[in-house]
C-alpha cells in the first residue's frame, strides 16, 4: 500500500464519520480544523481505520494522534513492523 | 432499512448513523421525548438509538443528561427536565455506578446493608422519577465484572462481587415485576451475549468514560430501541411461516413424510425440531402462528401432524396452502386476521419467496433465512417479539382468531346478518378503567390502528391518569359469545368540558369488527353524559392513514359534521330526549 492509497482511505473514513462528502484534509488537518473531531469522534476514526487496515494501534499513542498527519504517519509505522 | 435491522454491522453504523438518520428522516413519524440519565459517557449511544427508533417510525427528541448524574437529576429539583416533559425516561447506568462494591473481609451482615442501600439509592431515583414524571422508565442492570476475587467461588460466596451483582439484578426484577410501568433492558445478558471480554475493554472507560465498547453501542440502543417500540405497541404480533426447508427439512410432496428431517435423528433435524419449539413457546405468549406454503393441502396436514414435530395444525390460525404468489396469500391473512402487514414477520427458507413479498408487501418483517441451524437465533434477535406486559388474553389469543374463523363458518349459513349476530348470543361486559383492566387496556389502545378514531397512543402511566379524573369519562368492555371470551376488546375515553363531552380515543380490536359491539359502547356512552345532565357529544376523526374503516363511523352514528380536512374531521352529536339503544343484539352484564 503506498502513500497515496493510505492518504485515501483515510480521507474516505474521515467523509463517512463526518458525514461530507466533499471534505478534503491534508497532513496539516487538525481537531481544530474539524469541529466535530472531539474525543468520541476520534474513537470512531481509530476503530474504522484499525478495521480498514487491519492494524491495532497502540493504545498509548491514541491521545497524541490529534492531526491528520500524525495518524497517516502511524499507520505507516505500524505496517513497516 | 435492512442496514438497521438484525445482523447489523456495528462498526457500519457507528460510522454511517448521520447517513442513515438522512434517509430516515420523514413526515410520518410520531414524535416522542426521551431523556437519557447516565452514569457515564452517552457519546454514540444517543445517535445510535435515535436511528433504530426512526427506523421504526418513532421520532425522538433528546434529553441528554449530564456525564454520571443520573441520581442528582432524577432526585433533585430538575427545572430542565421538567420543562422538558419526558415520555420515556432511559436509565443507561452499568457496574461502574454501584457505589460500593463489597470487600472481601466483610460478614455477611455487612454485604446485606450495602444491599439495602444500594436498592435505595436506585429505589429513590425510580420513586422520585415516577412521582414527577409518571412516564414509562428504561433502566439497565448490571453487567458482570471483568474480574472474580474469589475465582469461580465468586459466583455463590456471600461477600464475592459477583454474588453481589447477581443479587442486586435480581432485586431489580423484582421492582419489575412489581410495577408494569418499569422495564429493564438486561445489559447482564447482553454484554454476555456481546462477550463480557471485549464489553469490559478498559481502555474506553479510562480514555473516555465509556462503560462498553463502543462495538456494543449498536446491540445496546437496538435493544432500548425495540423495548420502546413495545412499549408504542409497534412490536411484530404474527408469524406466517412457509413449510418445506423452514418447519423441516426437506420437501414433503416430493421426499415424503418419511424422509423429513425433523428431530433427534440428523443435524439438520435438530436445528428444525428446536426452531419448532421455539415457535411453539411463541404461540403460547401470544404470537400468532400462520402457514403460507405452496404445497398441497393434504401433504401440509400430514407433515403438521408429524410424531416427531412439535407443532400441530391446531397451533396455526390459518393455513394456505396453495400454488398461488405468497404475497396474494399473505394479502387473504391480513384481510382475514384482520392485522396489518406492518405487525408480520415472514418466514420463509427461499430467497426468491422473500424478496418477491418484501417488494409487494413493504411493511412485512422478512428476516433473512439462510442456515436452518441458526433460524432461531436469527428470528431471537431481531427484536420483533419484546414483551412490555404478558396478560390472560396474551396465552389465549391463537383460541381468540380460531374462534374467529369459526364463527365467520357459521355466518355462512344465516341468510340474514342479524339473524347471525343473535345466534352468537353474544354478552358484553363494560367498565371504566380500572387498575386491573390498565395494562390490557394499555394493549389495546397502542396496538390497534384500524378501528382508532384518533390514532392517540398512551402509555400506562398517562392512562392511569385517568382512573381518578373527575373530567373524564373511560369506558372498556370484554365481549362474550358462544365460542369463547374474546377478553377486553374496546375502549374509549371521553373529556369533559362546558360544552359537553369530547370522545378523545375510540378504539376497537379489528377481532370483533361488524359485531355491534360499537353500538353497545355507544349507547352505554349515552347512558352516562345523561346521567350527568351532558347533551352533547363532539367527535374527532384524525387521519391516520391506517384508520380509513371508520373515516364515516360518526356519520353511521348520526353525527352531523361541523368541520373537515384531509387531517381531521369534527362530529357532533345532540342527545335525543327519546334515544333508541342502537344495539339490540349484545346483552350488556353489569358488574357485580
Amino acid at each position: 500500500m503506498n502513500d497515496n492509497d493510505i492518504m485515501s482511505a483515510i480521507t474516505a473514513t474521515f467523509r463517512e464519520i463526518f458525514d461530507d462528502e466533499s471534505l478534503i484534509i491534508s497532513e496539516a488537518t487538525n481537531q481544530d480544523d474539524i469541529e466535530e473531531w472531539d474525543s468520541l469522534a476520534q474513537i470512531k476514526i481509530i476503530l474504522l481505520l484499525e478495521r480498514e487496515f487491519g492494524i491495532k494501534f497502540d493504545v498509548e499513542k491514541i491521545g497524541t494522534l490529534s492531526t491528520v498527519g500524525a495518524i497517516f504517519n502511524e499507520i505507516k509505522d505500524i505496517n513497516k513492523k | 432499512m435492512k442496514e438497521l435491522e438484525y445482523p447489523f454491522d456495528s462498526v457500519q453504523i457507528l460510522k454511517l448513523q448521520k447517513k442513515y438518520r438522512k434517509a430516515l428522516l420523514s413526515d410520518n413519524l410520531i414524535e416522542k421525548k426521551i431523556a437519557i440519565l447516565s452514569g457515564s459517557t452517552i457519546g454514540d449511544l444517543k445517535g445510535v438509538l435515535e436511528i433504530f427508533l426512526l427506523n421504526n417510525n418513532i421520532r425522538p427528541i433528546f434529553y441528554e443528561g449530564m456525564y454520571n448524574r443520573f441520581y442528582e437529576e432524577s432526585v433533585f429539583q430538575n427545572e430542565k427536565l421538567d420543562e422538558f416533559k419526558p415520555d420515556i425516561i432511559f436509565i443507561h447506568t452499568t457496574n461502574k455506578n454501584i457505589s460500593q462494591i463489597p470487600s472481601p473481609s466483610m460478614q455477611e451482615a455487612d454485604v446485606e446493608n450495602l444491599l439495602n442501600d444500594e436498592m435505595e439509592r436506585f429505589r429513590s431515583v425510580w420513586r422520585s422519577l415516577t412521582e414527577r414524571y409518571g412516564c414509562p422508565i428504561i433502566q439497565n442492570n448490571f453487567e458482570l465484572m471483568p474480574f472474580r476475587i474469589f475465582g469461580n467461588a465468586d459466583c455463590y460466596y456471600n461477600n464475592a462481587i459477583t454474588t453481589y451483582i447477581l443479587s442486586l439484578n435480581e432485586r431489580f426484577a423484582e421492582y419489575a415485576r412489581k410495577h408494569s410501568n418499569f422495564h429493564l433492558c438486561d445489559i447482564h445478558y447482553l454484554s454476555a451475549w456481546f462477550g463480557l471480554e471485549k464489553w469490559s475493554e478498559p481502555i474506553y472507560w479510562n480514555y473516555y468514560k465509556y462503560a462498553l465498547h463502543p462495538e456494543a453501542i449498536p446491540l445496546l440502543g437496538f435493544n432500548v430501541a425495540n423495548i420502546i417500540k413495545a412499549i408504542y405497541g409497534k412490536n411484530q404480533k404474527l408469524i406466517i411461516t412457509d413449510l418445506d426447508n423452514t418447519l423441516w427439512g426437506g420437501v414433503i410432496g416430493d421426499d415424503g413424510i418419511d424422509n423429513l428431517k425433523l428431530g433427534n435423528e440428523t443435524p439438520e433435524g435438530v436445528a428444525y425440531w428446536e426452531f419448532q419449539q421455539y415457535l411453539e413457546f411463541l404461540k403460547q405468549r401470544g404470537i400468532i402462528l400462520c402457514v403460507c406454503s405452496k404445497n398441497e393441502e393434504e401433504a401440509v396436514t400430514l407433515g403438521l401432524n408429524n410424531s416427531s414435530g412439535i407443532l400441530k395444525s391446531e397451533d396455526f390460525a390459518l393455513i394456505k396452502s396453495n400454488w398461488d404468489e405468497k404475497y396474494k396469500n399473505i394479502t387473504a391473512i391480513c384481510k382475514e386476521i384482520n392485522l396489518l402487514p406492518e405487525s408480520m414477520v415472514f418466514l420463509d427458507d427461499n430467497k426468491v419467496e422473500r424478496d418477491s413479498v418484501g417488494t409487494f408487501i413493504p411493511e412485512i418483517k422478512v428476516p433473512i433465512l439462510n442456515e436452518p441451524m441458526y433460524y432461531r437465533k436469527i428470528l431471537d434477535q431481531s427484536g420483533f417479539f419484546e414483551s412490555v406486559g404478558f396478560t390472560e388474553d396474551d396465552k389465549k389469543r391463537t383460541d381468540f382468531y380460531k374462534a374467529n374463523l369459526a364463527r365467520e363458518t357459521t355466518q355462512l349459513l344465516y341468510d340474514n346478518y342479524s339473524d347471525y349476530l343473535l345466534s352468537l348470543k353474544m354478552a358484553a361486559r363494560v367498565e371504566p378503567f380500572l387498575e386491573t383492566n390498565m395494562v390490557r387496556v394499555t394493549q389495546l389502545i397502542n396496538k390497534t390502528n384500524q378501528f382508532n378514531l384518533t390514532g392517540v397512543r398512551f402509555a400506562q402511566s398517562e392512562l392511569e391518569k385517568f382512573l381518578f379524573s373527575e373530567n373524564h369519562i373511560t369506558l372498556c368492555s370484554r365481549l362474550i359469545d358462544k365460542f369463547g371470551d374474546n377478553g377486553i376488546v374496546t375502549a374509549l375515553i371521553g373529556e369533559i368540558d362546558s360544552k359537553g363531552l369530547t370522545i378523545t380515543s375510540w378504539i376497537m380490536s379489528c377481532r370483533v369488527f361488524k359485531r355491534n359491539l360499537e353500538y353497545m359502547m355507544f349507547d352505554s356512552l349515552v347512558e352516562i353524559c345523561y346521567n350527568k345532565g351532558i347533551k352533547l357529544i363532539h367527535g374527532i376523526y384524525n387521519n391516520t392513514g391506517k384508520n380509513k374503516p371508520v373515516q364515516s363511523f360518526y356519520s353511521e352514528l348520526g353525527f352531523s359534521k361541523i368541520n373537515s380536512s384531509d387531517e381531521k374531521t369534527e362530529w357532533e352529536y345532540l342527545i335525543p330526549k327519546n334515544y333508541k339503544k342502537k344495539n339490540q343484539v349484545i346483552e350488556v352484564l353489569k358488574n357485580e
